[in-house]
């Protein structure tokens, strides 16, 4: 499908499958056209071209179907501040065609641990809090299909492992597809990875074969306390290339698990004094810079 | 539909503006009618409500712009629109909701004015003698009118994310259908022109009302001008659409 503003192409001619109940990471910098995409999911706005299918049902033709198998978590998770929890949750029950509100609205509260918050007014809650309302609305009519713009955003560390921890839970019976771009969040969560840029899909893969990509390639920062030749540290075993990041620091890339150790073997050996060393494991976010354009030369 | 009517009802009933608005309503017609020298029951000595039937369609102008400005603007604001609309309702759905939660909410404003109505009944020379055909005309036709100006309340604040603007502009085009249209057949240079302007303002239509005299011209002139006017902010409301 393809989504055009005026002259720009937000989303250019995209096209992928989710399973049922996969767990899919939508990553992608900002404005890539990630919420674009999301939008035209839920039938917010609808694609310039091309076609996209909920549960089997058209978003254009079938829209108010489609919106009943879908649960939607907007970007900044948008609330009515001066609503009670439970009046909000109730009255998106009601929209959802709940036929037990009252039930409905207690399972809810109990799913997302809203139950001590339940009284209060949205407005006087925290982000993390407010964060759980959002999931908890996007809940209420128990969808099949839960799509998460950016559920994590702006939140601190502790809140943000309980939503992951809640959206797993949630997950097990589910399809949820949701966009980050934060890669732990990927490799906690989802089984799949969909990385667009500038509205193109430039990597959708199972999150094993993506990482394995960069197989074979073990990343180490290094920083010497003197100057050394490249030609010195050539002798390092294992070494497949090196980089010269100035200030006497390299990165270096090795072939083996082992490599940082064969790195302070080499220092040890040579009687150089390290003054940092680093080994840079996170495969997926120098594979994110790599294929959203921003390519270090390792 | 009515989920989205209920909460509307109870986000006005606990927000000041509904009891805001109600209060000076009651207070600008009890005072034109009862305290005001001149006009008041007191001075004309008749026992008839046309005091408060004559200032209530200017009043309402301001009240109905200030109960619908939210409607819409204040979810655009937030950016509640995007989780309204994603939820299995059609577009239609939610702007009748809210239209129809104004429209209540003006009903229960009017509601106390009934008062007025038993006070004057008690005042009668002869008690109870009082022109009931034209009162009921007169509230019906306050109510059509409070109906055409809720629907271009809801569509004023369907263009703007802007409570301010949907107030300004709410106004401006009550004041346009019911003021500037309605003095169009007194323009004498306009003639002819500006009498069949006039047939297309919603005063030449709230008159005849008040008359008693109820026609089926005005009643259908009243809510096809509310349908226009909800058909327009449902055009307005797909924009996002385009």
């Amino acid at each position: 499908m393809t989504k055009i503003y005026g002259i720009q192409k937000a989303v250019n001619n995209i096209s992928f499958e989710i399973e049922p109940s996969e767990i899919v990471g939508f990553m992608g910098p900002n404005g890539a056209g990630k919420s674009t995409t999301m939008k035209m999911l839920t039938c917010y706005i609808p694609p310039t071209s091309g076609e996209a299918k909920v549960c089997g049902l058209d978003v254009s033709d079938q829209s108010i179907q489609v919106r009943k198998h879908v649960g939607y978590l907007p970007e900044h998770n948008p609330l009515y501040l001066d609503m009670y929890v439970k009046e909000y949750l109730a009255f998106a029950a009601g929209l959802g065609g709940v036929k037990n509100v009252n039930e409905r609205v207690d399972e809810v509260i109990a799913l997302t641990h809203l139950g001590k918050e339940k009284h209060k007014k949205i407005g006087q809650l925290s982000r993390g809090y407010r964060q759980r309302v959002g999931l908890a609305q996007a809940i209420i009519h128990d969808p099949d299909v839960l799509i998460l713009d950016e559920p994590t955003s702006g939140l601190d560390p502790n809140q943000v492992m309980e939503i992951r921890d809640l959206i797993k839970n949630l997950g097990s019976n589910k399809t949820i597809m949701l966009s980050t771009h934060i890669m732990q969040e990927v490799e906690a969560i989802c089984s799949r990875v969909i990385i667009i840029d500038k509205g193109v899909i430039v990597a959708d893969d199972k999150l094993e074969n993506l990482r394995n990509r960069s197989e074979g390639k073990w990343l180490v920062r290094v920083q010497f306390a003197s100057v050394v030749s490249g030609d010195e540290l050539k002798k390092i075993q294992g070494l497949l290339e090196l980089t010269a990041l100035g200030n006497n620091t390299w990165r270096l890339a090795g072939d083996n698990m082992q490599f940082r150790q064969a790195v302070s073997q080499f220092a040890l050996s040579s009687n150089l004094e390290v003054t940092e060393l680093v080994s840079e494991k996170d495969s997926m976010e120098s594979i994110f810079r790599q294929l959203t354009g921003h390519v270090d030369n390792l | 539909m009515w989920t989205i009517y209920k909460k509307e009802i109870r986000s006005f009933l606990s927000s000041l503006i509904a009891y805001m608005v109600m209060l000076v309503f009651l207070g600008a017609t009890g005072l034109f009618m009862w305290v005001i020298k001149g006009n008041s029951v007191f001075d004309l000595g008749l026992a008839s409500m046309q005091v408060m039937f004559e200032m209530a369609p200017f009043i309402f102008i301001f009240l109905i712009s200030a109960i619908t400005m939210r409607s819409f603007s204040e979810e655009k604001r937030l950016g509640t629109l995007e989780t309204l609309t994603t939820r299995p309702v059609s577009d239609l759905g939610i702007i009748l909701g809210k239209y129809f939660a104004g429209v209540s909410l003006l009903l229960i404003s009017l509601l106390p004015t009934l008062v007025y109505y038993y006070s004057l009944s008690k005042l009668g020379q002869t008690e109870g003698n009082l022109d009931t055909g034209a009162m009921w005309g007169s509230y019906f036709g306050l109510v059509m009118l409070g109906m055409a100006y809720t629907a271009m309340g809801v569509f004023s604040s369907a263009i703007t994310d802007n409570q301010i603007v949907a107030l300004i502009s709410s106004m401006a085009l009550g004041f346009f259908f019911y003021v500037v249209l309605g003095m169009m057949g007194d323009i004498s240079v306009l003639d002819a022109i500006g009498k069949s302007l006039e047939w297309f303002s919603l005063q030449y239509h709230y008159d005849s009302m008040s008359r008693g005299v109820l026609d089926t011209r005005d009643i259908l002139y009243m809510l096809s001008f509310s349908a226009l006017f909800i058909g327009c902010t449902k055009i307005v409301f797909e924009s996002r659409k385009w």
